[in-house]
């Protein structure tokens, strides 16, 4: 999170659009929704099923290209990039966390947290320290040989987070982080989310279709419904204060 | 990716699926080891022919004679004076020709048609000498029953197996020749036989060892020299009988009694269709044998020798056909042996992409925390290599092991039709290490496609799969 001053634009998406053909039908998953968020906010995009919520995290994660638009992540458009720097964008910019955890269960948890890192080409010797640590910080410490099917959901969603978190980000998307959690485990997730987006300064941009869960936890929620922006609510009662939105328009 | 976790995270893979993996694997096992048997056995027969050819004087020997020979006279074909004013194929230039560069040995070739009496029984024959070198570079005499000659002029014969029939009145057997060549020595070996000849001496004089039996005196028309021929015999005991034809290069002339050419020498026989016009102690040749280091100096010493003004050949080129022919014999096995690897080719495209299929959200986790398509590729294609060098080493080990096996039921089969054993499988390191490099390229090359489609995978759909 090296050289992301606070308050600086974070993301910024400028009428962008993505439309799937669907035989003769077109899908208008993202119709050209313009937002633009600070970095350290935490917010929270919501909707329905087919809303174009996660669309839109797909395209701020660089998995995604526009079809019309651009996506502005720290001042690169990621519409110019090319696969290999989208690459790049994603191993050392964004880490992600998933509804249903997306670790690689042939890998134990140490070798799931590991990966990003040998992409990266780090030495194998700080690696180590580094995976150590991360799942250490997610109270994991103790399940490093484990493979993701002998843990709960809460555990594999924090060893998803400790993997996200790895390459160090500057943004953190999450779709659906506790969807697939009880109650418990998903506070449980939810505040180690907000710690890092406290303690580290980190933005996070999280898909939820739980209000609440949006209310407690994020600063700002967008609301969407087919594919267009239909509500921008600074959430002042958050635990987290909302980020002056200052002259980034 | 670091190379190193490139290749961990491809073992780690193949493991995971180790079954459909070991038998992708075995797959390329089988073709290579029929790869490797198939061009093992090429090269060994090769080998064996070359050393059978190289010991027959086929590869490394120049063949020189006297242009006063006429038997050698060619009209208006060669260079240099008539045969009349031509030099004389004597013991002078016999160590003239042993002098130039990269000769071994240079000896006359001494051979002769005379009677052989065995129990009172007269046989007519072609008698030739033999260096005493012959018993380590001509491997006719590998495989023969009883034990070459003990000395340079030692008063001892080896016969060839089909004189050996004659003298014991055992007619030859049509078709395939199962004789068992023990058993036509053993009555043999040890025994004595006589041999008569025509010595030639400038002047009549009683022999060592031989007693006269008649005598006739020439006169040499221009220098009013003498010379005469005496009628002889030499006993000499039988040491061995060869199952090989040591003179098969002879054709027609060839030989059926071995004698030591010291021997043949020190007789002073004189040989039939020689033209010699002096009456000198001194010999005359009609030929020589001229062993070369190299079959690649043959060229350089027969050019030599021409300019000695004698005639020369060798049969250089008859090995430059043999070597096409087995280079393409190779080539062909080659093919074959490829076609196995070929199939098991299909099996890594196939394994692979059904790997894609089964890893498709996989390689979806791995691209959305960062892996990029080379680093997705490479793990393929280290995937596919690793298959290619496992099954490369295995398939060699078995190719080796198959190539032995022919080779021991080969040489079961020879014993029984008593033959000696032959090498006819050879597996060089060249041979290992390109079977092993080969293997791993056609791995390499069938990863291509399945490397290519999965580093194209869109994430997005790619992590969608269930």
């Amino acid at each position: 999170m090296d050289g992301v001053a606070p308050n600086s634009l974070a993301v910024r998406t400028e009428n962008v659009c993505r439309h799937y053909q669907m035989g003769e039908a077109v899908v208008r998953a993202v119709d050209g929704i313009s937002i633009d968020i600070r970095a350290g906010e935490f917010v929270a995009l919501l909707g329905a099923s087919g809303s174009g919520k996660s669309s839109l995290l797909n395209l701020v994660a660089g998995l995604d290209r526009p079809t019309s638009g651009a996506v502005i992540v720290h001042g690169n458009n990621l519409a110019a990039l090319s696969r290999e720097a989208l690459a790049k964008y994603r191993l050392h910019s964004v880490g992600m966390v998933f509804q249903s955890f997306n670790l690689i269960p042939s890998m134990s948890l140490f070798e799931n947290v590991e990966l990003p890192m040998r992409f990266a080409e780090v030495d194998r010797r700080e690696r180590s320290t580094l995976a150590r640590q991360s799942l250490e910080r997610v109270g994991l410490s103790g399940r490093l040989a484990h493979r993701p099917t002998e843990l709960s959901g809460g555990e594999q969603q924090r060893a998803s987070l400790a993997r996200a978190l790895i390459n160090r980000p500057k943004l953190l998307l999450a779709d659906e982080p506790t969807g697939n959690l009880d109650s418990r485990t998903g506070t449980e997730i939810m505040e180690l989310i907000r710690s890092f987006n406290q303690s580290l300064g980190m933005t996070v941009l999280m898909v939820t279709h739980e209000q609440a869960l949006a209310e407690k936890y994020a600063g700002r929620m967008l609301h969407l419904a087919d594919g267009k922006l239909v509500d921008d609510i600074a959430n002042t009662s958050s635990l987290q204060a909302p980020v002056p939105r200052g002259e980034t328009q | 990716m670091k190379f190193y976790d490139v290749t961990d995270l491809a073992v780690r893979n193949l493991r995971e699926s180790i079954f459909r993996n070991s038998l992708t694997t075995i797959g390329i096992s089988v073709g290579v080891a029929s790869l490797v048997a198939m061009l093992s056995l090429g090269i060994g027969l090769q080998q064996l022919a070359s050393r059978r050819l190289q010991k027959s004087g086929l590869f490394d020997t120049v063949v020189a004679s006297s242009k006063r020979d006429l038997r050698n006279f060619r009209e208006q074909r060669e260079e240099g004076p008539p045969p009349a004013e031509s030099p004389s194929l004597d013991e002078a230039a016999r160590k003239k020709i042993e002098q130039l560069s990269g000769v071994v040995e240079a000896y006359p070739d001494i051979r002769f048609v005379t009677e052989v009496r065995f129990d009172d029984k007269p046989h007519l024959t072609m008698i030739a000498g033999v260096p005493f070198s012959a018993k380590n570079n001509n491997d006719a005499f590998d495989g023969m029953q009883g034990r070459f000659f003990s000395s340079e002029g030692s008063p001892e014969v080896i016969l060839q197996k089909s004189f050996a029939e004659e003298l014991l009145g055992v007619k030859p057997k049509l078709g395939a020749d199962d004789t068992n060549i023990a058993a036509l020595a053993k009555p043999l070996l040890g025994k004595e036989l006589t041999m008569r000849y025509a010595e030639r001496t400038a002047s009549p004089s009683a022999s060592t060892s031989a007693s006269p039996l008649a005598s006739r005196s020439t006169t040499a028309p221009g220098d009013g020299a003498a010379y005469s021929v005496v009628s002889r015999q030499q006993v000499l005991k039988i040491v061995a009988v060869t199952d090989l034809d040591p003179d098969s290069l002879r054709g027609a002339a060839r030989a059926r009694v071995f004698l030591p050419l010291k021997l043949v020498q020190d007789l002073h026989v004189v040989q039939s269709g020689m033209r010699d016009t002096s009456a000198s102690d001194a010999p005359s040749y009609s030929s020589l044998s001229v062993r070369v280091a190299s079959p690649n100096q043959v060229p350089a010493v027969e050019d030599a020798i021409k300019k000695m003004g004698f005639s020369a050949f060798s049969l250089v080129d008859a090995t430059r056909s043999m070597r096409q022919f087995f280079a393409v014999l190779d080539a062909l096995l080659a093919i074959f042996g490829s076609l196995a690897l070929a199939v098991a080719s299909i099996g890594i495209v196939n394994t692979l992409v059904m790997a894609i299929l089964e890893r498709r959200r996989e390689i979806g986790i791995m691209k959305a925390i960062g892996a990029s398509d080379a680093d997705v590729r490479g793990l393929f294609f280290a995937e596919a290599g690793a298959m290619g060098l496992v099954g490369g080493t295995v398939g060699v080990t078995l190719g080796w092991a198959i190539g032995r096996l022919i080779n021991f039921g080969t040489n079961i089969y020879l014993e029984r039709q008593h033959f000696p054993p032959a090498q006819i499988w050879s597996v060089p390191l060249w041979l290992v290490l390109s079977a092993i490099a080969f293997s791993i390229v056609v791995s390499l090359l069938s990863g291509l496609y399945p490397a290519a489609r999965a580093a194209r995978l869109d994430p997005v759909q790619a992590l969608r799969y269930e």
